[in-house]
This record gives C-alpha cells, structure tokens and sequence, in this order.
C-alpha cells in the first residue's frame, strides 16, 4: 500500500504537465498556470480587464468568469485566480458564462461616460472591443453616472480621467509592484472610489507611461499622445528604442507622418512590455522644428553656417579632410561619436574612417564610458543571467536613472525572485533601498574597495575601511554575498568626475580572485554596444577583434588599415586642444555637452583645424563645425541596434527624415565617394550581409534569423555559430503585447509582425542617392560563417593597476557626478514633455559638511576646483557621504563638466558660500 | 496641528514595534493623528507615511475608506443623527431637522464657533432605542429634542466633559502593552524581506 503511495506520488512528480478540459477539448497546461492563460496559450481569449501577465492576478473586475468544473460540479470562477488542476472542465462559452459576462460588462458601464468619440483610446479600447465581443446591447441603467473633474494631471505626463475608470487596479498594481513608486492608490474607497495621488505630490515615477499603455479604458492619458491621433489612422512598424542601451522593443506608431506613439513590446529577455518615460515620449525630438533639413557650411572667412546643397557640402567636407589628410597626415583625423545611430550606420563610419580617412582614433564612447577592451572583451552576461544570478554586484551609476528598464528587471529579481544585490557606490543610488549590502567608497578608491571584498588572505582590521568609508565589518558580510554562487557584475562609470581606469582596475581584481563572473556593461548611449562592436573605438575593428589580429582577415577586403593604435576620446580632445588634430568628425557627437571637461573640449573644438559635423540638430558643439551635414533620427531608418548584453535587433523606418537629412551610413558612403572611394555598399542589407560575413563575433547572424520569429527578441551576438539550430520561440502573435489588448488584439499584431516582416526587404525608401552597385566582392546575400581564417573575438585581460588611491585632502570634498534620466541631452532638450523634467544642477552634500558653511538645503553655493568655478543650489543629501558632494551630470546651464580636470585621478572641490545672491545662470569668475 | 508632536511620535515607534509589519501600525497611527488634531491632515498622514515607510498615498488610500477619520477640520464634538429606518420611522429626520436649526448649520457643516459639527449617518446598530445619536461615537439613545437641546447646551457649558472626551479621543485609559509581548523589531525582530518596507 506504502509502496503504491510512493509510486503514485512519484508519478505526480514526474508529470509536468495537466491536463484540463477547454470547451470540451482537452488541453495540456503547466501546473499552477491560470485558467486565462492556459486558454489563451491554446486560443481561447477570456475576456479581462484587470488580469495581466506581468503582474499578480487580482479578480478585481469579475469579466474573466467562467464555468469552471473541478469536480465538484460547475461554478462560476474567475479565470485569472483558478489555477489550472487536472481533470478540472471549463466552459467558456456556456449560457451561464455568457450570461455572468453579459452582467458584469453592464455593471462595469454603469458609470462609464461612453463618450468614446470623444476619448483617445476609442478604437483600441478592451471595454469597447469587449463590450462588442462579449457585453449586452444596452444598459438597464437609468439613474445619473457618477461625476468627477474630467482629466486631471496626476504627473507632467500623464492625465487621469475617474469617469472612464473601471477600477482593475492596473495602473496602481503596476505603480506597487512593477515599478515600486506606490505613488497612486485607491482612495475614498466604497461608493466613490477612484485612483488618486496624494494631495500635491504627483505620480512622478520614470514608469508613468506604462499605466497609460496598460490602461484598458481611457482612463490613463499621456499628455504627449492626447487628441493627437485616432488609432485607425496609425500605421506602426516594429522597432527597438534607442533612448538608452537596454534595447527595449517597441511598435512605433506614426500618423501623417509624424511620430506619435512608442508602445512597449512584451519580449521575455528584455522589456516585458515595460519602457521608460525618457524612452516611451522622447520620440517628440524626431518631429521637433529645430531639426536640420539640409546641409550648412560655414564658408572660408565667414562667421556664420549657411544652407547648402548637398553636392557643396560633400565637396566642402571632403576638401577639409583630403586637406589635413595631405597636409598632416592621416593620423590627423579623428572621428568622434556613432553610438547614437544603427549598427549599419556605425559600420559604415568604423569603414570609412580605417579605409578613406586612413585613421585609427576613431571614438563612440565620449571619454563618459569604459575602455572598449573591457566593454567587448570581458565575458558578458545577459540581462536574463544577470536577474537569474544568486549575487548581483553593482559597480556602476544609477541604474534606475541610467537603464530604467534594466532596473525594473533588477527589482524583480530581487523583489519577487530574492536575488542578492551588492552595490558598490560612492552615493546612494536608486538600487539602494534594494541592496542586501550596500558600499560607500570615496570616488577613487574602488579598487581597493573590491580587492578587499575579494581577498581572502588579507585579513581587514577592524579598524579598516578600505575604500576610505565602508568599515571592515560590513565589507566582511558583503565578502560573504560574493561567494554564495553565481556572480553576476553590472559594471559601467559611477561617476564621470574621475577616470574610468578605478572601476576597470577593480573588474580586473575581481575576474582574477573569482574567474566564474561575468559582466554586464552598463553604458547610457542607444547603440553603444553596437559602436564598439563595429569597431568605434581605437585599436577596435568589427566584431570584436584587435586591430593588429584582425588585420588579415580584414585586410581582404577592407583597402588599407591605418598602422597603429589610434587615440580615444580623451586623447583625440587632448590632441585637437594642442592643435594636432587636421579634421575633426562629430558624428552625433557634442563633445561640449557630454565630454567630462567642457573646457578641454572648447579648446578642442577651437584648436581642430577643420570640423565636420553629422547631427539631427545644431548642438553646441556642431554650432562651431565647418560643415554640418543634416542625419536621420530614429524612426526614419532601419537597420540594426545593439543592447548591452550585445543583443542585435531590428530597427524600422516609419517617417521620412526632415528636408534631405540621410542615415550616417549614407552619409558615410556618400563622403567615400567625394574622397574618391567607395565603402561598396548600397543599403542597409548590403552593410548587414557584410557585417555579418566580416565580423566574427555576428557570424552566422544573419538578416534572414534577424527577420524570423527567432529575432524577433533579438539575437545575441557572439553566441550564436549555427544558423540552422534555432528552435524558433514564440512569435508576435503569441506575444502578449500589453499595447494592444482586447478581443481583435490579434489581428493587430499580426498587422504589426507582418508590416515589420514587410519593411525588411524592401529597399529603404529614403535612400535617393544614387549609389554604385555593390563591390561584387561585398556581394552576396546571408553569409553563412564558414570562412577561413576569421580571428577569435577579443578577450580582456587586466592591465597593471593603475596603482594606489589618490592622496586625500582634508580640506576638500570629492565630486561624485552621474547622470539623471532628464538631462540636457539632445533628445531630451528637444522633447516639450521631458524637457521641463530634468532636475537641474542641484549639489547634494551631506547635511554634516553643510552644516559647518552655516547653510542649508536651497543656499547658494560657489563650488570651485581647479578647472572653474560654478554656483549652484546645495541640497543637503544624508545620501552624500561625508566628504564627497553630489552633482547630476549635464544638467542645463553651468555644472560638473566646469568642475573636472580628465587629466586627475579625482575631482576635489572646495564649497564657499555666497554673501551676496549670486546669478542664477552663466558661469563663475573664468567666463 | 499637522505633523504629530515629539510625544505623539514616541507613542507612534511604541505602537509600530507593537507589529511584525510596520504597516499594521497604520490605522492606530490615524488614530493618534485624530486624537491629537481632532482630524486627520495632510500634513499628518505624510508623517505617519514617512514613520511607516510608506508613500504618503498609501496612507490616505486606507484613511479615506474610514467615514470616522475626518480629513477636514471638525468641530470639538461631532454629532452624528441616524436617519436610517428605524430612526426614519420613530423621528430621525425630524430629530437632524431640529438640531439643524438649534445649532444653526445643515448637516455636514460645523458651527461657526467650532465647537459643534452635524452629521447624518447611516444606521448606527441601536434601532431598538430609535431615534438616537452619537457624540463623538458615545451613544444618546431614545431621544427627545427637549434632551438634545439639554445635550447641546451641557456640552458647549463643558458640563459632559467626562462623558464626552473632545472629538477624536479614544479612551481615557491608553493601552499599554508590555515590552516583551511585541512582536518587536528591534534586534531581534522578524527578518524583513528585500523590497518589503519594515
């Protein structure tokens, strides 16, 4: 008897999977699966209002019901809180169900307004859709609906309309659990119930947007898309946001040719349907007036940039580089940004500067990342391996200000998985209050931080801290977290007021005592991982290969390469300062915005003898160029894009780029045939094939896996070597894409995946130029990676340390300075709705190094190093550790770039306050 | 008025480490913010917000279910007339109509001096000794308007100061609970999970 007991349990354990009577088809679904899912996984859509995939199920709207059976006779059960069991019956289609349906549709439209002709989500609508599907013809309700004011504000994004409300608790669940801001909640519960913020303190979460996305009414409202578009006159394309370098999917919708909406897509790797409010609004720069339409040059003698023609500006550009080129040879030359456009266009530039140009001192990054080595050459993990890892270290900014996406991924792993978070930081961060152990070190001293985190043998005193703040017992503890199974590392820059060398000793000292770690880069910039991929960095060529180890393979097809290793950001600002740089190419790059030492870089752009600018708008920085040649933004260009974890997916063209703006790569080949060359590409399929026929690390990453299901989540580069063993995962259709709900959800998306599918092999409209056939050695359609000779992808080794902590002066404070979400950066600046949002240059000091200046938090304070002199607003921060100050980087006016020296291993600046009320703008006493 | 007094906060960490959860201490913290001010302010419930590791709308998502926790100042004695069934029947209406004009205010309003506010509420489980009412929830059960006008004029003399505490007074005798019966989260406290406010 014991015995068949045994067995039978071990049967129960064996069995994965039960099996549940749908309508009278048997269906196999997971144990502990919910009855809506596992119906809607085998076709059957229960309607919903409240039930989200992305989040715990509730059974707060009642729409789900249906006859469920589990032996005990039927009943009415929501589908969304019954998991499934065997043997378990369910009707969905049964006259109790449609009748218990039927009611609660007539409930909920009690006090819904139906003023769709009126409401934004009219036509996309789940009541609406729902209704039609499932609801009564009309309503037996004759009394007067409940009032409220109509939208109201509950954030600079988002309105909220409590008429429309159906109370699915959506919105504040996302906010709770999601996003971790509870910063809007059911309020004045019972009759009058309605989702509310507190009195004057808004809904101001980076994840707003997503309430308006997931809303199934028209209730949640973003102030960017309102009364903008009708939803039968979008048109939308599948693409990945390039806003920061999570790599988030997207539907970019589109009506009369202006951008309007970005959608989230649910992909399990990345996003989960979730974006940013930077990411989600920032499309509003793409349709802004300020773009540039056409071409300026600034002629010889002139003050001023004016219009030109394509032809003269080509001719103008070319003439400055062949110049310098002949002149002061081609080392002479630097190219500086590219990690703002595709991989394509990344490509194309990497190309031009190493063949035409003849240089190797070619930069993404703005001297405000990680030496490229280290970002490509390090063993990466992906953001599924880093949420999945027992122990995340985080040695790097802000993650919730820089990658938000990623920090909701990071939240959830530890919120609901139980993750260990170990934050090594020189400020309170975002990730803080998530954080098993938390770190203080001063800026500068990381590495000494992390070899005592990781030695064993050397024995911490007790009155140690290493690091200069964490003391020994607490550096113990977190020793401890290390060790406790796998190790995942987010590394990026903590703060740009020091060099990058610290953190990059520190991942050394790390790999060395625990080899198993791998790394997850963390840098801002969209497609920045792409940019090194392709070779934008010095002593870099694409696919991750050295310049002197790839010279051979590439060398077959690639004309020339330039001798040796080129300089990097820093060194190219240096350089251009000191007047040894002929020709100067920003390629989206404004150095004077985004280099750490805005002073080198003025001098930089003063000293470079000829500048050419590619940019969207005239920033700083391409204000002071000699020719600017107007590119396409995101949304008008297709290509590739890369995610930190090396993730390539597709981007898609929607708009049409302003006046004649172009793709960079077009650009880029255009400019090779003014310099008497030619790249030997014609699209941005003939660049892909190349790339994936050249660089080893996207071999066998074809156009063709890039457009298939399997792509559709993107591919991770450098993992993948046989094209033909992909299984082939889900497709759109099967997705559940929190956009677009509602019972004709799928003829949408299969609207969307097809319209994407559509997009990729059609030539890019916006190409006009008239290109050369191909270079038939370039040819050829999807490469299959079989090659001979193609060199093995970098590996990073540590270098020597950069050796011991920089000498500590009592007297001074040292400048921790990261970025915000909102910033001056270009997109930001350019977008109405985000622009008001950035925070400003305020200087967070702990409450105890304010306190002896006498003032408190909103006193202004003369901030000086030894670079400049700025005033700013003090904040008193308990955040802030004593002796460090705070300060968010490139925040509108005057701020951290004044303050720091590249050249100096810290930033030390000294506070003095104001007697008298000093200008609220323009700079110190060195203007 | 507004945020809670030094002792009020003493007496909030007491209560807080009453719980396992920080956030059970949320409603008898309303209490001590209505028992100081009389009602609950804003100013209040984002101290008890930040006492408790909430947000502040949190807070006021649980205050604003309770009828009894006033979110706009009131008088210092709440009347309350039931006009439900029972007191409907018996002369409830009749009852409000008549404190309404001794008091001078309609219902839902609080008298000029301060001193009085009136309210109809819904039934107040003492039908059997309709018509009736509360002041600040002590209950005046099967009464005349004669013995309300009586009522009225004791309170606002203070003569029924002990029998009617000012509005938001609990109890007079405060319960104590003893140190080692709290679930504590000192040291020794329950482990609180990542992500989980204390």
């Amino acid at each position: 008897m014991a015995e068949a007991d045994q067995k039978e349990k071990e049967e129960e354990k064996e069995k994965t999977t039960v099996t549940v009577t749908l309508d009278g088809q048997d269906i196999e679904a997971e144990p502990g699966e919910l009855v809506i899912a596992a119906a809607e996984r085998h076709g059957t859509y229960i309607p919903r209002f409240c039930y989200h995939p992305r989040m715990r199920e509730v059974g707060m709207c009642r729409m789900c019901i249906v006859e469920i059976d589990s032996g005990r006779g039927p009943a009415l059960q929501p589908a969304c809180m019954a998991p499934v069991a065997d043997g378990m019956k369910v009707d969905t289609e049964s006259a109790r169900t449609k009748k218990a349906q039927d009611g609660v549709l007539e409930f909920l439209l009690i006090n819904h307004p139906l003023d769709c002709p009126v409401c934004d989500k009219g036509g996309e609508c789940p009541l609406q859709d729902q209704t039609l599907a499932f609801g009564p013809g009309e309503s037996r309700f004759v009394e007067e609906k409940r009032h409220f004011e109509k939208p109201i504000p509950i954030s600079d994004l988002v309105y909220l309309d409590r008429e429309r409300c159906v109370l699915c608790d959506r919105c504040t669940r996302f906010a709770d659990e999601v996003a971790g801001d509870p910063l809007i909640s059911f309020i004045d519960r019972g009759n009058h119930t309605q989702v509310n913020t507190f009195p004057d303190d808004p809904f101001a979460s980076y994840f707003s947007g997503n309430t308006v996305q997931i809303c199934p009414v028209g209730a949640l409202l973003a102030r960017p898309y309102r009364f903008r578009a009708r939803p039968w006159d979008l048109d939308q394309v599948e693409s990945t946001c390039t806003a920061c370098s999570v790599g988030c999917r997207i539907a970019v919708q589109s009506s009369s040719n202006r951008l309007v909406r970005k959608l989230g897509v649910d992909v399990d790797p990345v996003n989960w349907g979730w974006l940013c409010d930077k990411g989600r609004f920032d499309f509003e720069a793409v349709g802004s007036d300020d773009r540039l339409g056409a071409p300026l040059v600034r002629a010889p003698g002139a003050e001023d940039l004016a219009e030109a023609s394509w032809s003269q500006a080509l001719a103008a550009a070319a003439e400055g580089i062949t110049r310098a080129r002949i002149r002061r040879g081609p080392e002479s030359i630097a190219v500086l940004g590219g990690a703002r456009g595709t991989n394509e266009d990344a490509y194309a530039w990497s190309k031009l500067a190493r063949t035409l140009l003849g240089t190797d001192s070619v930069d993404a990054q703005m001297g405000d990342g990680l030496p490229a080595e280290a970002v490509v050459g390090l063993p990466r993990a992906t953001i599924d391996a880093a949420c999945a890892a027992d122990t995340i270290l985080l040695l790097g900014p802000d993650v919730k200000e820089e990658l938000p996406v990623l920090y909701l991924r990071l939240r959830e792993a530890v919120v609901e998985r139980g993750a260990t978070l170990v934050e090594l930081s020189p400020v309170e961060t975002g990730m803080t209050r998530y954080a098993e152990a938390s770190l203080r070190y001063r800026p500068g001293e990381v590495t000494e931080l992390v070899r005592a985190l990781v030695d064993e043998s050397a024995a911490v005193g007790d009155s140690e801290r290493p690091g200069g703040l964490a003391p020994a017992s607490a550096v113990r503890e977190a020793a401890a977290l290390l060790r406790r199974g796998s190790l995942v590392c987010l590394l990026g820059r903590p703060s740009l007021a020091e060099p990058a060398q610290p953190v990059v000793d520190a991942a050394g000292v790390l790999l060395d005592a625990l080899p198993e770690t791998t790394f997850l880069p963390v840098l801002r910039r969209g497609n920045v991982a792409g940019a090194l991929d392709m070779g934008l960095a010095p002593g870099l060529l694409p696919g991750r290969i050295g310049l002197d180890q790839g010279r051979p393979w590439l060398a077959r097809e690639w004309e020339a390469l330039p001798g040796g290793r080129g300089l990097d950001a820093q060194g190219i600002i240096t350089a251009a300062a000191e007047g040894r740089v002929g020709c100067l190419v920003l390629v989206g790059a404004d150095p004077l915005a985004d280099f750490p030492d805005r002073e080198l870089a003025r001098r930089a752009l003063a000293g470079a003898g000829f500048v050419l600018a590619v940019d969207c708008f005239l920033t700083d920085s391409s204000r002071r160029a000699d020719v600017v040649l107007p590119a396409a933004a995101f949304g008008e260009k297709s290509g590739t894009t890369t995610n930190i974890e090396g993730r390539v997916s597709r981007l898609h063209q929607k708009v049409t780029a302003p006046g004649t703006a172009r793709a960079d790569w077009m650009i880029a080949a255009e400019l090779a045939f003014h310099l008497g060359g030619d790249l030997g590409f014609d699209s941005v399929d003939t660049i892909w094939d190349e790339i994936e026929r050249l660089a080893p690390s996207h071999q066998g990453l074809t156009r063709a896996r890039l457009a298939s299901p399997e792509g559709f989540d993107g591919i991770v580069a450098g993992t993948v070597h046989d094209a033909e063993t992909h299984g082939g995962p889900p497709s759109m259709a099967q997705t559940d894409s929190p956009g677009i709900q509602g019972a004709l959800a799928h003829t949408k998306v299969d609207t969307l995946a097809s319209s994407a599918m559509g997009t990729a092999d059609k030539p890019d409209p916006s190409s006009g130029l008239a290109m050369q056939p191909p270079d038939p050695s370039g040819g050829g359609g999807g490469g299959t990676g079989t090659v001979a000779g193609r060199p093995a992808v970098l590996r990073w080794t540590p270098g020597p340390s950069a050796g011991g902590p920089p000498p500590l002066d009592r007297y001074s404070l040292r400048l921790v300075t990261s970025r915000r979400l909102y910033d001056d950066g270009t997109f930001v600046h350019h977008s109405p709705s985000l622009a008001p949002l950035a925070p400003g240059a305020r200087l967070g000091v702990n409450p105890a190094d304010l306190a002896p200046l006498g003032v408190g938090t909103g006193a202004r304070v003369q901030v000086t190093s030894g670079r400049g002199r700025v005033v700013l607003e003090a904040v008193a921060d308990p955040g802030v550790p004593q002796g460090s100050v705070a300060l968010a980087w490139n925040q509108p006016g005057p701020g951290a770039a004044d303050l720091i020296d590249v050249t100096l291993a810290v930033t030390e600046v000294r506070l003095e306050t104001l007697s008298v009320p000093a200008p609220t703008s323009g700079r110190g006493s060195d203007a | 008025m507004g945020r809670l007094t030094s002792e009020n906060v003493e007496l909030a960490r007491e209560i807080i480490d009453r719980y396992p959860r920080s956030r059970s201490a949320l409603i008898p913290l309303l209490h001590v913010a209505q028992e100081q001010d009389g009602w609950v302010s804003t100013e209040a419930m984002s101290h008890i917000a930040e006492l408790l590791g909430l947000t502040p709308v949190e807070v006021l998502g649980t205050a604003s279910f309770y009828g009894m926790f006033k979110r706009e100042p009131v008088g210092r004695y709440v009347v309350s007339v039931c006009t439900n069934i029972s007191c409907l029947l018996l002369g409830g209406e009749e009852l409000l109509e008549h404190c309404e004009a001794r008091l001078g205010v309609k219902a839902g309003a609080t008298t000029p001096d301060g001193v009085f506010t009136l309210e109809d509420v819904e039934c107040i489980a003492a039908c059997t000794d309709a018509p009736c009412l509360q002041v600040n929830y002590r209950f005046f059960l099967n009464i005349t308007h004669d013995e309300v006008d009586r009522l009225l004029d004791d309170l606002r003399a203070g003569r029924r100061d002990e029998e009617v505490p000012p509005h938001g007074t609990l109890t007079r005798v405060r319960p104590r609970v003893p140190a080692e019966r709290w679930s504590g989260h000192g040291a020794e406290g329950l482990p609180v999970l990542p992500g989980q406010s204390r």
